[in-house]
């Protein structure tokens, strides 16, 4: 004995086996994972299972032990995890077409139940996944488009969360929460419909801008315009026959002086005065 | 190694003799190892290995490998402990010091964990934990903002309140609030903040309208997302704290961003048709209260001597327009006066044209 210890490949030889038997009979269970015990395919007990509202640090994670090379350990995660719909066509009751995208997340809280069903996690995945699609049909189907760009919204995702969660418990799923991720309108003549309206209500908006900023020039000038004959009012009122006599004047001013050329500074004007013109009284020498 | 012994082997077996055909029958090259019965090359022997097993006695390494393993099979050296137990122990010493003593930066937190169980968190500075795989330390740095854009390239149309398309970018800070939340409660906690993100503002921007989005309503809308973003992450428990969501660009989308500048251009000729107006308008009442200035004045001269000021205001003026212009005086009363109309017209278009011709 004492022999076969002092030899070392024989030494090595033990200690391997003795890092396997402890490697099977002790696992270290991490926070994020749950384990499911499992002898000769058959599920025995949980390790780490999750329970609502538990603390970090207060859970099952730890040291578990288990009957060597009897029983296996199957590793499910316990984070919560996402799955999601790729981009899909929707159609609303008012037959408006819609791309959505949505994710759903889930955590597993009945590992057993789900082992039982589903054996991995990729397959409660690929499960709900098509759950999600079509329970975010239905529920979009039976409402107008506007619903979902209106508080409507949440209520709808409420619908699709619990439709979810009847297909996911007996995954032993919880679903957590159900999201709408992107909402559009599908490429082609939905989208160029609608950028067709929008730019039409633009043009509409430039066009009123325009029209109201010519009415609002308009009321300035008339405005201007009653002021300056007001002004012109209080003045010219205080006497109108000396009004009439003052602006005749300069009326006759402005209207027989035609601007003259150099060679011509006398204008085209031809003025013929009657000699009875009240101008020529003192060229008449009356008195 | 051997293989270019052979081919050496081989090569010079071409070269020097060419007995036994071109593959070299003797030459033995496939093996590399055999002498064969072959030519020797001139320079074969020569390129041969230390390692190389000579035919002759064991080379110093083969004596070396000897004893070494010698020594280790009897294990003991003189002080009565083998070698591999310091080496052992070398080891076992390394590991304990590289896997419990821990520096934590003072960006960052550490969460400890004792058998995968989380235990605690460890504060900037050196700590001590159970060495691998017994305890353990992930290094969070929880000081640091990360920040998310959304969207990375291209255009991120959203749809609006009153069913437009806008072209938001944005982006989303955050850094970590529970470093041991972060660790354990999600699966992919950065992607996840990605879509929540995505999905609140999509759920805040499905609520305003356009004209909101574009303009007044932003700070709102970066409010409520930031609120619903965090609500959402607190749900789940992601031990995430939401810092800010900035919107970076709010644009219609490029198809109809030209019907949108026209709406600003209109604004701007609307503004510039007031402008015309105001001009004007300053211009007609500058105008008034000029000529109701002047016709004050000259009313107060009037006033103080209206017959004069009639008769002078109206001489100066006549003056004025009779200096001005062709003046007919028609005489002798009783006389119709012949009123050479054609005639005034034809001297009034001959004086120009004479200006021209002759120099008179």
């Amino acid at each position: 004995m004492t022999r076969t210890l002092r030899h070392p490949i024989a030494l090595g030889v033990i200690a391997i086996l003795l890092l396997i038997l402890v490697a099977s009979t002790f696992s270290i269970v991490p926070e994020t994972k749950q384990g499911v015990i499992v002898r000769f395919g058959e599920a025995q007990r949980i390790l780490n299972k999750y329970r609502p509202g538990e603390e970090f640090g207060r859970t099952g994670a730890g040291l578990a032990v288990r009957i060597p090379f009897l029983e296996q350990v199957v590793w499910i995660d316990k984070r919560i995890q996402s799955v999601e719909m790729e981009n899909q066509q929707v159609l609303s009751t008012d037959q408006l077409r819609l791309q959505v995208d949505a994710f759903a997340r889930y955590r597993i809280v009945d590992p057993l139940r789900m082992y039982i069903s589903a054996r991995t996690e990729e397959n409660v995945s690929n499960q709900l996944k098509p759950i999600l699609g079509s329970a975010l049909r239905n529920e979009l189907g039976r409402r107008p488009f506007a619903a979902l760009l209106s508080p409507e919204r949440g209520q709808m995702m409420d619908n699709i969360q619990n439709a979810l969660n009847r297909v996911a418990r007996q995954y032993g799923a919880e679903i957590v929460d159900v999201r709408i991720k992107r909402a559009d309108l599908p490429d082609g003549t939905p989208l160029d419909s609608a950028y067709e309206r929008m730019r039409t209500a633009r043009q509409q908006e430039a066009g009123s801008i325009r029209a109201q900023g010519q009415k609002q020039a308009q009321i300035i000038r008339a405005e201007a315009d009653a002021e300056a004959a007001a002004t012109y009012a209080g003045a010219f009122n205080q006497d109108p026959e000396f009004y009439d006599f003052y602006r005749s004047m300069q009326s006759y001013e402005a209207s027989f002086i035609s601007p003259g050329t150099a060679q011509n500074p006398r204008g085209r004007t031809s003025i013929i005065l009657s000699p009875s013109n009240d101008y020529l009284r003192q060229f008449r020498g009356n008195r | 190694m051997k293989r270019i012994f052979g081919w050496g082997r081989r090569l010079g077996a071409v070269l020097s003799d060419n007995r036994g055909g071109p593959w070299g029958s003797g030459g033995g090259g496939d093996d590399g190892s055999g002498d064969g019965g072959g030519p020797r090359n001139p320079w074969g022997p020569r390129r041969k290995a230390p390692g190389q097993r000579p035919e002759g006695g064991p080379n110093p390494f083969d004596e070396f490998l000897k004893k070494s393993r010698a020594r280790i099979g009897t294990g003991f050296p003189r002080d009565g402990r083998p070698y591999w137990v310091y080496g052992l122990i070398a080891f076992l010493a390394i590991w304990i010091l590289f896997t419990s003593v821990h520096r934590i930066g003072p960006q960052e937190r550490g969460v400890v964990t004792f058998m995968g169980k989380y235990s605690g968190t460890m504060q900037p500075g050196i700590g001590f934990s159970w060495p691998s795989p017994v305890g353990g330390v992930t290094k969070l740095d929880v000081e640091e903002i990360q920040t998310i854009t959304i969207p990375g390239t291209g255009e991120n149309l959203i749809l609006t309140g009153d069913q437009n398309v806008i072209n938001l970018a944005y982006s989303v800070r955050w850094n970590i609030k529970s470093p041991e939340l972060y660790l354990f409660q999600i699966a992919n906690p950065d992607s996840t903040i990605r879509e929540v993100a995505e999905s609140s503002m999509r759920a805040v921007v499905a609520r305003v309208s356009l004209d909101d989005a574009l303009g007044a309503g932003r700070s709102e809308i970066e409010q409520r997302v930031e609120q619903n973003m965090q609500r959402l992450l607190d749900d789940y428990g992601a031990g995430v704290q939401i810092q800010g969501v900035a919107i970076n660009a709010s644009a219609p989308p490029e198809a109809v961003n030209q019907a949108f500048l026209d709406v600003s251009a209109a604004q701007q000729q609307a503004q510039s048709f007031m402008n015309g107006a105001r001009a004007y308008a300053l211009q007609q009442t500058a105008r008034a209260q000029g000529e109701a200035a002047a016709f004050e004045k000259v009313y107060a001269e009037y006033r103080a001597a209206p017959d004069v000021t009639r008769r002078r205001m109206y001489y100066e003026t006549m003056e004025r327009i009779l200096s001005r212009v062709d003046t007919t005086i028609v005489e002798a009363p009783g006389v119709t006066p012949y009123l050479a109309l054609p005639e005034v017209q034809r001297r009034q278009q001959a004086a120009p044209q004479a200006a021209e011709g002759a120099p008179q």
